[in-house]
């Protein structure tokens, strides 16, 4: 019998509907798996008798004859989603032991459709970093490490690309500020999915850049990635920014030629500081898609070189504003014995954020305050729409772009956390989507020399994913990667 | 022409400019942004939903009904609807602001430039700029009184929705702007955008004040805050402005500042300058779009739009004969002009109009009350006219029975029943009784005839007397004059 945990989203999906193994039974193998993963750090909190019980209630469901669309599928969520009962901290110690008493949209659309919840996998404190090292429960280590080498595994959904990838759970929730999907997804050699702004609910999500974040499942295929986002995308009168429009079928998406398709490959991504390896997996993804019958086109994006600095303008900024409530007043941890009004609020902050949180919280005030607003906000919010406009001039000659997902591999902890630059540069290719809204999609591409994932990027039109399963369905095919 | 007061200092005259910002409750059942209740006096914290607490992950989702009514007063103030209006965050920290910025609309309001005309007394208006109007949420409030130590908050007002509306410094004395005050709150009640009440907050007044020689630049402004009343409104901009004339007359410069009211003291203290304003570090609020507001929804709510009160004191004016004054007193309230219409239908409008404004309005007062919490309804004193129009009472008693009905209730009809108070208009009856009391009074007659004509009232008095008040005065004088003139 194949061993339950080796099995993606669909193969646990066609088991459990095969009665092979019961829910029961795989809800049990995952909570062993994760009760003993000394290594990884991936999981910061798992419920075991909620997910046993829930397992119950869809073992009856099938037994009826009633099974949902993912009845009894384990699903790890990222620290960032509220979950009704279970501790919800988006890894900081100001939220460290607050429990919300309601669901977010996105984790209760998954609850209906018979998923069952797993774990809360941990990220970078308010999922402001690329390393999940920011994370107040400690480092996250990358399943692709070699011995006495821990890597990274990126982030901020580093939690998640890290268990999925070490079949610690067939799926796993991100979100994705600037990147936070993709990138882990990239070094941990997992298929992650930013879905076009608007296509889920922020509703129940702790917010971080209002006007960037997008929920989005990790997976080890695309297909489990297109069938965990068919149930978690839609419209919510909850989120005024959601938008109305009906979700397609994306896992029939999967399975669609891309011949004749036009593949845009934006020359500004060609940055200096590229490494030869990523430039080759670039190469290898450019000849796949001509394989498949796929033309390939130059396409320009100007203002590319903008995307990076406008971005850490603006999500900064949201930020600021966004992380003002947790104050000490109403809930979550307040420092003891305070002077006053004052001293309440600054030395609560102080203490329950950590380093990079404050930077950001400092970095998005100034941004806004009286005098320099004109010369880093608005003029962001103006270098953020030519990039939009950029993307539907390209758009004008291809149906998806192609690009590298990072720069480099996953590099190891505490290479990088000394220099905020350094650590932001991992975002250079990520963050132009996110700035525009668009879809997109990280698949697993090939090794580097330090045999560590690389992962191309597709960017595709706005409630567009479709492309990008069809495309990244082709690109999977292709590059033939070996999960661990 | 009215001229505006001017105020003498020990080097000459000086005038006053003088902005309002009012900010008005709006009227509906639920928050801007959420879904709470927002009824006045709930117990605390008994009114918040997770929005308005701020919990982590919750989004706000505007109210069309609070949009709806601030087209409805932008209407009222004869201003333009913005087709596009965008929410900003204002950002600071205070621990009745959970969310640690306050949704306002800062760029790009729901309201542009308007105007309203004031009345300044005999017939006298004034025109008066709008500058803007624009929808933002509530704070919460904090409790000092319920422990030795430590503060509470009570977050039943967090999210409240509220009208911010900014006129220009169009006003140049403190009359004026108790009449902008009144004229506005009179506005936004006729049009139930507002209940107005300002001791229970719904409506609360901010002033910008400055002072300078007439016809010179503005001078540099002062903002008053915590203004309940407009009594209140009127002294603390009498109060400043004799305080910044007295800072430039001694050499001084006034600093630009917020300063506060004290109505037990009657003076304004400095809050923060301009140095400790706030940097409220305005943006776009990212969770919201902005806000779209179609032509036809403009246009549905103006066509919409109630009688306001100029147009109905004129109406008053021409189709009920109404003086300007009494029009003006009914109107000033549209709770009092919709009771004059129901208590005046088919009925003498003068003599209702009189009726109300000089009694009805005085016992009103003294036990102040609304004319919604008279305990004495539209159809009750329309039965007691009744009365008085059929003989049935004279104007005199009338008043009496009003009381009776006002104080401890029940129909004119009855209380007159129950009191004997039917009034004699029986001739015979009259007649008899009086030629008894001329009979009984020889001495008195005949000093009557001899010239003494004040004693004619005497006999009145005699008539009311026997007959408990009760006869009609009209049909006693009518006999006694008879009689007595034989």
């Amino acid at each position: 019998m194949t061993k339950i945990s080796n099995l993606g989203v669909v193969d646990t999906l066609e088991g459990l509907n095969k009665k092979e193994f019961s829910s029961v039974e795989v809800i049990k193998e995952y909570l062993n798996l994760i009760e003993n993963d000394s290594k990884l750090n991936a999981y910061i909190h798992f419920n075991a008798e909620k997910s046993l019980s829930s397992a119950k209630l869809s073992d009856e469901r099938r037994s009826k004859n009633e099974a949902l669309p993912l009845d009894g599928l384990p699903i790890a969520v990222k620290d960032i989603f509220c979950v009704n009962g279970e501790k919800t901290s988006a890894c900081s110690k100001i939220l460290e032991n607050f429990i919300p008493n309601y669901e977010s949209t996105v984790t209760s659309k998954l609850w209906k459709a018979g998923g069952i919840y797993i774990g809360k996998t941990s990220m970078d404190e308010f999922a402001m970093g690329s390393s999940n090292e920011t994370s107040y429960f400690g480092s996250v280590v990358n399943p692709w490490s070699k011995e006495g080498d821990k890597l990274v595994p990126g982030g901020s959904s580093g939690g998640s690309a890290s268990a999925v990838a070490a079949k610690l759970a067939p799926v796993a929730l991100g979100t994705d500020t600037g990147g936070s999907i993709r990138q882990p997804a990239s070094f941990c050699g997992t298929v992650g999915i930013k879905p076009t702004y608007g296509r889920c609910s922020r509703w129940g999500i702790i917010a971080f850049a209002s006007s960037l974040d997008q929920a989005g499942p990790l997976t080890r295929s695309v297909r489990d990635s297109a069938l965990v986002l068919e149930n978690m995308a839609g419209f919510d009168n909850l989120d005024s920014t959601s938008v109305n429009i009906k979700v397609p079928k994306f896992t029939d998406a999967c399975s669609k030629s891309i011949k004749g398709m036009k593949i845009g490959i934006p020359k500004e991504y060609k940055i200096s500081g590229l490494s030869s390896e990523v430039e080759n997996i670039w190469n290898d993804g450019i000849k796949w898609m001509e394989d498949a019958g796929a033309e390939i086109v130059e396409v320009t994006l100007p203002h590319t070189k903008y995307a990076l600095p406008t971005y850490y303008i603006v999500a900064p900024a949201e930020a600021s504003a966004n992380l003002a409530r947790y104050d000490g007043v109403k809930y979550g941890f307040r420092k003891e014995n305070i002077q006053d009004l004052e001293d309440m609020y600054s030395s609560t902050r102080a203490e329950g954020f950590g380093e990079e949180v404050k930077r950001r919280i400092l970095i998005g005030t100034y941004v806004l305050s009286a005098g320099y607003y004109d010369a880093y906000y608005l003029r962001a919010q103006k270098v953020r729409t030519k990039i939009v406009e950029d993307f539907n001039l390209a758009f004008n000659n291809c149906d998806a772009i192609l690009t590298p997902t990072a720069p480099t591999g996953a590099f190891k902890i505490g290479e990088k956390n000394m220099d905020p630059i350094t650590m932001y540069m991992n975002d250079i290719f990520t963050v132009p989507a996110s700035l525009a809204g668009l879809p997109a999609m990280s698949i697993p591409s090939g090794l580097n020399s330090n045999g560590c994932p690389l992962g191309l990027q597709l960017i595709g039109k706005g409630f567009d994913e479709e492309t990008l399963f069809s495309i990244g369905a082709a690109v999977e095919n292709a590059a033939n990667f070996q999960s661990i | 022409m009215r001229k505006p007061i001017t105020l003498k200092g020990e080097t000459g005259t000086w005038e006053m400019v003088i902005g309002l910002e009012i900010h008005a409750q709006v009227n509906c059942k639920s928050k801007l942004f959420s879904g709470s209740a927002t009824d006045f006096g709930a117990s605390p914290n008994s009114q918040v939903s997770y929005v308005d607490a701020a919990m982590p992950g919750m989004l706000p989702v505007i109210n069309n009904e609070a949009v709806n009514q601030a087209i409805k007063t932008g209407h009222a103030l004869n201003a333009k609807i913005n087709n596009i209006s965008i929410f900003d965050r204002k950002n600071y920290f205070y621990p009745d602001l959970p969310q640690g910025y306050q949704i306002s609309q800062f760029k790009s309001p729901i309201v542009g430039e308007g105007w309203i005309v004031i009345d300044l007394g005999k017939g006298e208006t004034k025109k008066i700029g709008i500058e803007r109007l624009h929808l933002e949420q509530d704070a919460g409030k904090l409790m000092h009184d319920q422990h030795p130590r430590l503060s509470f908050v009570d977050l039943n007002r967090s999210g409240i929705p509220l009208m911010e509306i900014v006129s220009m410094p169009d006003m140049r004395d403190w009359e004026e702007a108790g009449a902008y005050l009144r004229k506005l709150r009179s506005i936004v009640r006729y049009i139930g955008s507002c209940d107005g009440n300002m001791d229970q907050g719904s409506l609360r007044c901010d002033a910008n004040i400055s002072v300078r020689r007439p016809g010179e630049e503005f001078g540099t402004r002062c903002e008053l805050k915590n203004i309940n009343s407009v009594k209140f409104m009127m002294k603390a901009v009498e109060y400043e402005a004799y305080r910044q004339i007295e800072i430039i007359e001694n050499g001084g410069e006034v600093k630009q500042e917020t300063r506060l009211y004290d109505p037990n003291k009657n003076e304004t203290r400095s809050m923060r300058s301009k140095e400790e304003a706030h940097d409220y570090r305005y943006f776009p609020d990212p969770d919201l779009l902005p806000l779209n507001i179609s032509n036809e929804r403009i246009e549905k709510y103006k066509n919409e739009l109630p009688e306001l009160p100029d147009q109905k004191r004129e109406r008053f004016q021409k189709d009920f004969g109404l003086s300007f004054y009494d029009a003006d007193v009914l109107t000033a309230d549209r709770s009092y002009a919709d009771f004059f219409e129901i208590v005046s239908k088919n009925r003498d409008t003068k003599f209702v109009a009189n009726w109300i404004i000089t009694n009805f309005f005085a016992m009103l007062n003294e036990v102040e009350k609304s004319v919604e919490e008279s305990p004495v309804n539209a159809e009750q004193l329309g039965e007691l006219f009744d009365l008085i129009k059929e003989g049935t009472i004279s104007g005199r008693t009338a008043k009496e029975v009003f009381e009776e009905m006002f104080t401890k209730g029940g129909n004119a009809g009855d209380i007159v029943d129950a009191k004997g108070l039917k009034q004699i208009s029986n001739t015979d009856e009259l007649e008899s009784m009086a030629k008894n009391i001329i009979e009984e009074n020889t001495d008195q007659v005949s000093k009557f005839k001899n010239g003494n004509e004040k004693l004619f009232g005497w006999f009145v008095g005699q008539m009311m007397k026997s007959t408990g008040g009760t006869a009609n005065p009209k049909v006693v004088n009518e006999i006694l004059k008879k009689l007595l003139n034989k």
